[in-house]
């Protein structure tokens, strides 16, 4: 099974493993060294990463269609994490289908890597026959409100995901080093490295807050920090996993790093605006999906968009 | 044998996977939940699925001992409903009309405790309107009383009447939300009993948030 897999890929996931091992060997420290210490939180996190790193290590490198249906599998709980979070009309129960069923169809264009219509699925049809749907149950009061939080879910948690998997599916001959499956890991090792950057910069240096009012954990030093951190992780790592030169696999760093943070501040804007802390509670140590992915639903279109422009 | 094993088979590869990964839960203090019976479990009812959840949150291999009480007119009316009911569900019948015949409508019950089975129970005795609680029966009361050491343990559930509400065939994927509350004790008195118990169960349910369902 291993064999099959692109060397850049094969060293990519060994050093992801390696750097889970120190992190757990350094709270294993931590813990003998000062146990007054309270780190359950930190430990939960770190199991949820082995848990996270291995489903998603396997599905990569089982085959290309477990992939896409993995990735298909995240934008569901994603999605139904946010139906379940948002305020919602009674009248609407049943057009909640409708968002449901664009996943395996979104999935299904980018299984067949039907470009087309995997672009404009989402954005023309989806969002012409969403509030077709609502009129025909006849329900006008609050209807706006309803239309635009619906056609919000759909566009992060499913449009925006399978910009991810979509990666899978790109021509491999363009990308000797690792095929789609090295884009995928790229993107997705940047993006979660980059939370994680953002997070630990900000708690070792933390000063001035970027947007209190929305976030008050960020902070300049973290965001600075982050960037800085992913930009040279993405330079060093695309030799092994991309077809970018170094140029451009630092400005996508950069890019990286600040839509990862915007993303996350998004999600935190909604969160905030619904009075709750946490997306849910399906990853212990994180949160909800929503909390975990919600850097990718802005990095995966503008990292996707970007390496097509400039490669495919 | 054979039907016990058809019980087993059906939660452990159709209602958990349905309860817990299509739809999922979230449960705040599992730990509340009666280990052993006799014991009480009792929620407020949207959906037929918040029998399905509850029994769903007990260890596969204490099923045999997890029953719901429900009502006879409505479960056991037809043939294999009624078969379906009361051996694959395992429901305790509870015959709201036994008392008009002069008969015991909590002896199946009464039984069901003392054969040492965690029951689960809905006060309000009917679905209602989704996502609302409506008044609690006394039926709880008069079995707690005659078996004083049974304790009642409050759920509040959520999501439930979004998923599939009364009168709905088609499902909704939402995440459920189960609150379980420290168990009530007896004592003495029926409206008590009951006030208490409603009391705790809305005070768990407005502990968090909740989206609107308007």
């Amino acid at each position: 099974m291993l064999s099959g897999i692109a060397p850049g890929l094969r060293w990519a996931l060994f050093g992801v493993f390696a750097l889970l091992s120190l992190a757990t060997i350094f709270v294993v420290v931590l813990r003998a060294a000062r146990p007054e210490k309270d780190v359950t939180e930190l430990w939960l996190r770190i199991k949820s990463w082995w848990i996270m790193a291995i489903i998603f290590s396997l599905a990569l490198i089982l085959s290309r269609t477990v992939a896409v249906i993995f990735l298909a599998a995240v934008s569901f709980f994603a999605l139904k994490e946010y139906l379940s979070l948002i305020p919602t009309r009674r009248a609407d129960r049943r057009v909640l289908l409708l968002p449901y069923l664009a996943i395996p169809i979104q999935y299904w264009f980018v299984a067949k890597a039907w470009y087309g219509m995997f672009i404009i699925f989402v954005p023309v049809y989806v969002f012409l026959l969403l509030p077709v749907t609502m009129v025909l149950i006849g329900e006008t009061k609050g209807f706006l409100r309803a239309a635009g939080t619906l056609h919000w879910g759909v566009m992060t948690t499913v449009f925006s995901l399978s910009h991810a998997a979509f990666l899978l599916v790109l021509p491999e001959e363009v990308n000797p080093p690792a095929g789609g499956p090295g884009l995928l890991f790229y993107l997705v090792l940047l993006t979660q490295m980059n939370d994680v950057a953002q997070y630990v910069w900000g708690k070792a240096l933390g000063n001035k807050k970027v947007i209190p009012s929305v976030s008050p954990g960020k902070t300049q030093a973290g965001l600075v920090g982050g960037v800085l951190t992913t930009t040279v992780l993405a330079v060093a790592l695309a030799e092994w996993l991309t077809p970018l030169s170094l140029l451009e696999a630092g400005a996508i760093g950069f890019l990286i790093g600040v839509a990862g943070f915007l993303g996350d501040v998004t999600i935190s804007a909604i969160k905030r605006d619904l009075g709750v802390k946490d997306s849910g509670q399906l990853i212990p140590g994180h949160g909800g999906i929503m909390d975990r992915v919600d850097s990718l639903t802005y990095t995966a279109p503008l990292f996707f968009h970007v390496v097509y422009f400039l490669h495919y | 044998m054979l039907v016990k094993g058809l019980r087993l088979l059906f939660f452990a590869l159709i209602v958990r996977p349905v309860i817990h990964v299509l739809f999922g839960v979230n449960v705040r203090h599992r730990e509340r939940l009666p280990a052993v019976g006799p014991a009480l479990v009792v929620a407020n009812h949207n959906s037929h699925l918040d029998t399905m959840a509850l029994m769903s949150l007990f260890p596969l291999r204490d099923l045999p001992k997890v029953r719901p009480v429900a009502a006879a007119d409505y479960f056991t009316k037809s043939g294999w409903m009624a078969w379906f009911s009361l051996n694959i569900i395992g429901i305790v019948p509870l015959d709201r009309d036994a008392r008009k015949r002069g008969e015991d409508p909590l002896a199946g019950a009464v039984k069901a405790l003392e054969e040492g089975n965690i029951l689960i129970l809905f006060p309000e005795g009917t679905r209602g309107q989704p996502e609302e609680v409506g008044e609690f029966k006394k039926g709880v009361a008069y079995l707690v009383e005659r078996h004083p050491e049974v304790r009642a343990s409050p759920v509040y559930l959520h999501g439930f009447g979004k998923v599939l509400p009364k009168g709905a065939r088609l499902p909704i994927p939402f995440f459920l939300d189960v609150f379980v509350g420290e168990p009530v004790a007896w004592q003495g008195d029926h409206d008590q009993f009951v006030d208490a118990l409603k009391a705790k169960v809305l005070e768990l349910g407005s502990q968090a948030y909740l989206p609107d369902w308007l």
